[in-house]
């Protein structure tokens, strides 16, 4: 038993280390510029460092499997804060273009996508249909050769800086729930899109609202096959993920937690020193202990093919009770400037919140909770309708 | 990333699970539990599993052992705790420990290839009451001889020697020498606990006693959370199983969303605890700086969780869950001792903090 990935790894990491200093940060210094961070993700895929499980003539650097050395690379890019080329949506649509697409479709956008070119929204949700996606409403008619799309999607991340969106669309209004679902990939910046923000409690804009008024899209911009759609958006991403930057996330607030509690003077001394605050503090870093190193023995796990077991399905919903739990102890610390918005504890006050919407995004907790009891419990499906379907 | 258990270690443990499975079955748990007066452990299994080499985990391989290390410990102590095994091994493992960690060489000679054998049992005698259990509040003295009293000791009515932590560090004390026990009406009837009280008794220091009882307190921590993690683990699969078999409104009751989502809660509580006492073991034996912290954590958690759990199991049981003749309170009596033996959790999270430099 190791925690670390062996010395076979030592020589990779070190490439990676150089490699990234030979090219970042850029020589001028300008870390916000887009051309830089487009050259820099261009080299790392030529050097075989990012989108790794993409074809090269796609525009990926089709690698084998490794999650030792796809963690090596996260650490590092993320080490020296230089672009990792991730963009939300894209992540998403990649895989499932490379299962489903044409070969017109994966050669038209694949590569610009990987490079950051083309930025895509994920159109799922809608108003009616959050949890029980497959109620959705937003329907697209085949009129000669183009879909005329109307309808409306929500909860839409980052649609504003969006050039693209794919989405699910009722197009057989006379099937099945889920056999009249069609897959589409729509260009948004045209007349027929509107697209709206929505402000969120924390007062920031992620996500939106998109309004379809007689859209358009060509009808080769169908991926799989009529009234497929469903099983289409079920391609997982079945690729180099570890769990490990997840799991960084917490540590990092974790550590920002004890800073503040060192901070912050409550009764005349560092609220760290108040025994009830000491402890509530050990507790949660004990749930964080558990959550990295079952992540790490997962890691280790899927590294070497053994079966991960129940923890499988668990890190999103653990991490998100204990950013709750996280969130709440920073409450207590701050006490009186728990509620000045404009004062030296927004941030905390943000994360009280932005906890919240780690509850409800990527499926919510009792989303979660389902697919605890079925894939890793083994309990009957629920029966009217199974978890995440 | 190699966080895992080696092949021969994964062998280890499915050649002891074998054995549970046939001779430690639910059945002979209860038989033992409900012997008639004082509690005692199954000698035959003992026997079984001492054949197997579990007294000789730790002990060096030139001492008679198996030289393993405190991973290898804990992986047996999760299985002794998922079967509620009657087995007087907690105290005898520690007190080879103790000797391999602190003994001179004459005194692992003299006691450390016994000890493997199973020849010898042995013991370790920590707490002296009112939650003093850490080695700098151990008020009993050696030298001169040993008087006084120490709480919850395992087994130390069949022991024929025990490991005393005292103001010097650690202390032998042979059978014979001027102590008496008294077994204590235990919730935990798996796992016999004695008062001793000492009278002058003679007692000989490990050389290197001093160095080794910190080491030998978080090894007692470690081994604890542990047993708690295969219990508690065991006491949510009893519970899913349940939920899957018992059929109430015409389905089974794993249908209904109220059950399912405690079942989750319990699972998602107990699970990733695993990482957590693997990690304390392994910082056990290879992040000295950590091992310290790392076992007061898994000692908390884990046993605080237990305890909770097994709360859980007779909620996920109804009725049956809370009638002696189910398997529940087995666990909750092994929780309980899990708990209390070394300090709660609450004391171990102080602790933690302190070793943090909070």
């Amino acid at each position: 038993m190791e925690l670390g990935f062996g010395a076979e790894y030592d020589s990779f990491r070190q490439e990676v280390r150089d490699f990234i200093a030979g090219h970042w940060p850029p020589a001028d210094g300008d870390l916000k510029s887009r051309e830089h961070e487009r050259a820099f993700v261009i080299a790392a895929i030529e050097r075989g460092y990012l989108h790794r499980a993409i074809p090269k003539r796609f525009g990926g650097s089709e690698q084998e499997p490794d999650i030792g050395k796809a963690e090596i690379i996260r650490e590092e890019l993320t080490r020296a804060r230089a672009p990792a080329g991730r963009i939300p949506g894209n992540g998403l649509v990649v895989p499932t273009l490379l299962e489903w697409g044409t070969e017109e479709q994966k050669a038209r956008f694949i590569a610009p996508t990987l490079r950051g070119d083309i930025v895509w929204a994920q159109g799922f949700s809608e108003p009616n249909a959050g949890s029980d996606l497959a109620a959705l409403r937003t329907r697209a008619e085949l009129v000669g050769d183009r879909w005329i799309i109307n309808g409306q999607k929500i909860w839409t991340t980052h649609a504003h800086k969006a050039t693209h969106m794919f989405c699910l669309v009722r197009t057989e209004p006379d099937a099945s729930k889920h056999g009249g679902i069609s897959y589409l990939l729509v260009d948004i910046r045209q007349p027929g899109v509107t697209v709206r923000p929505l402000i969120q409690m924390t007062r920031q804009k992620e996500f939106n609202e998109v309004f379809f008024d007689n859209a358009e899209t060509p009808a080769d911009m169908l991926v799989g096959e009529r009234g497929k759609g469903w099983n289409v958006t079920r391609s997982t991403l079945k690729h180099e993920r570890s769990g490990i930057a997840t799991m960084t996330w917490s540590l990092s607030m974790f550590r920002d937690l004890v800073k503040l509690a060192k901070e912050v003077e409550r009764d005349g001394r560092p609220a760290i020193k108040d025994p009830r605050i000491r402890e509530e503090l050990a507790a949660i870093e004990g749930e964080l202990m558990s959550l990295t190193y079952s992540t790490y023995r997962a890691t280790s796990h899927d590294m070497h093919g053994r079966d991960i077991g129940w923890f499988q399905t668990m890190p999103k919903l653990y991490m998100t009770e204990l950013a709750g739990r996280i969130a709440k102890l920073a409450r207590d610390i701050v006490e009186d400037d728990f509620t000045d918005m404009g004062g030296a504890r927004l941030k905390w006050i943000e994360r009280f919140m932005i906890s919240l919407s780690m509850s409800i995004a990527g499926g919510t907790s009792n989303i979660q909770r389902n697919i605890i009891a079925e894939r890793s419990l083994g309990l009957p499906r629920d029966k009217v309708q199974g978890a995440g379907a | 990333m190699n966080f895992l258990l080696s092949e021969d270690q994964l062998a280890f443990v499915a050649a002891i699970e074998d054995l549970l499975r046939d001779r430690c079955d639910a059945q002979q748990v209860h038989r033992i539990f409900d012997v008639e007066g004082e509690a005692r452990f199954d000698a035959g299994l003992w026997a079984g599993l001492v054949e197997m080499g579990l007294p000789a985990i730790f002990v060096p391989e030139d001492r008679g052992g198996l030289g393993l290390g405190m991973v290898d410990l804990a992986i047996v102590a999760e299985l002794l705790g998922t079967y509620a095994a009657p087995v007087p091994w907690f105290g005898h493992a520690l007190a080879t420990v103790a000797i391999t960690l602190g003994g001179s060489d004459a005194q692992k000679a003299q006691w450390l290839p016994r000890l493997a054998a199973g020849e010898v049992l042995a013991t370790v005698a920590f707490g002296e009451g009112g939650g003093a259990w850490f080695p700098d509040q151990w008020q009993l003295v050696a030298t001169g001889g040993l008087s006084g009293r120490k709480m919850l000791v395992p087994n130390a009515a069949e022991a024929d020697l025990i490991v005393v932590g005292v103001a010097e560090g650690l202390a032998l004390v042979e059978k014979g020498a001027a102590y008496r026990t008294e077994r204590v009406d235990s919730g935990d009837r798996t796992r016999p606990v004695d008062t001793l009280s000492f009278d002058g008794a003679a007692a000989e220091l490990l050389a290197d006693g001093m160095a080794a009882r910190d080491r030998l307190a978080d090894a007692a921590a470690v081994l604890l959370a542990a047993d708690a993690f295969g219990g508690a683990e065991r006491c949510v699969k009893m519970s899913v199983d349940y939920a899957g078999m018992r059929e109430q409104y015409g389905q089974p009751v794993a249908a209904f969303q109220g059950l399912r989502y405690q079942l989750v809660a319990m699972a998602l509580a107990t699970e990733p605890g695993r990482g957590l006492y693997w990690y304390a073991a392994h910082a056990w034996d290879a992040l000295p700086e950590k091992a310290a912290h790392a076992a007061a954590q898994a000692k908390a958690h884990l046993t605080d969780t237990y305890l909770q759990i097994t709360r859980d199991t007779v909620e996920a049981h109804g009725g049956i869950g809370f009638t002696w003749e189910h398997d529940t309170h087995i666990y909750m009596k092994r929780a309980m001792l899990d708990w209390a033996w070394m300090g709660s959790p609450s004391r171990h999270r102080l602790r933690a903090a302190d070793l943090a430099g909070w």
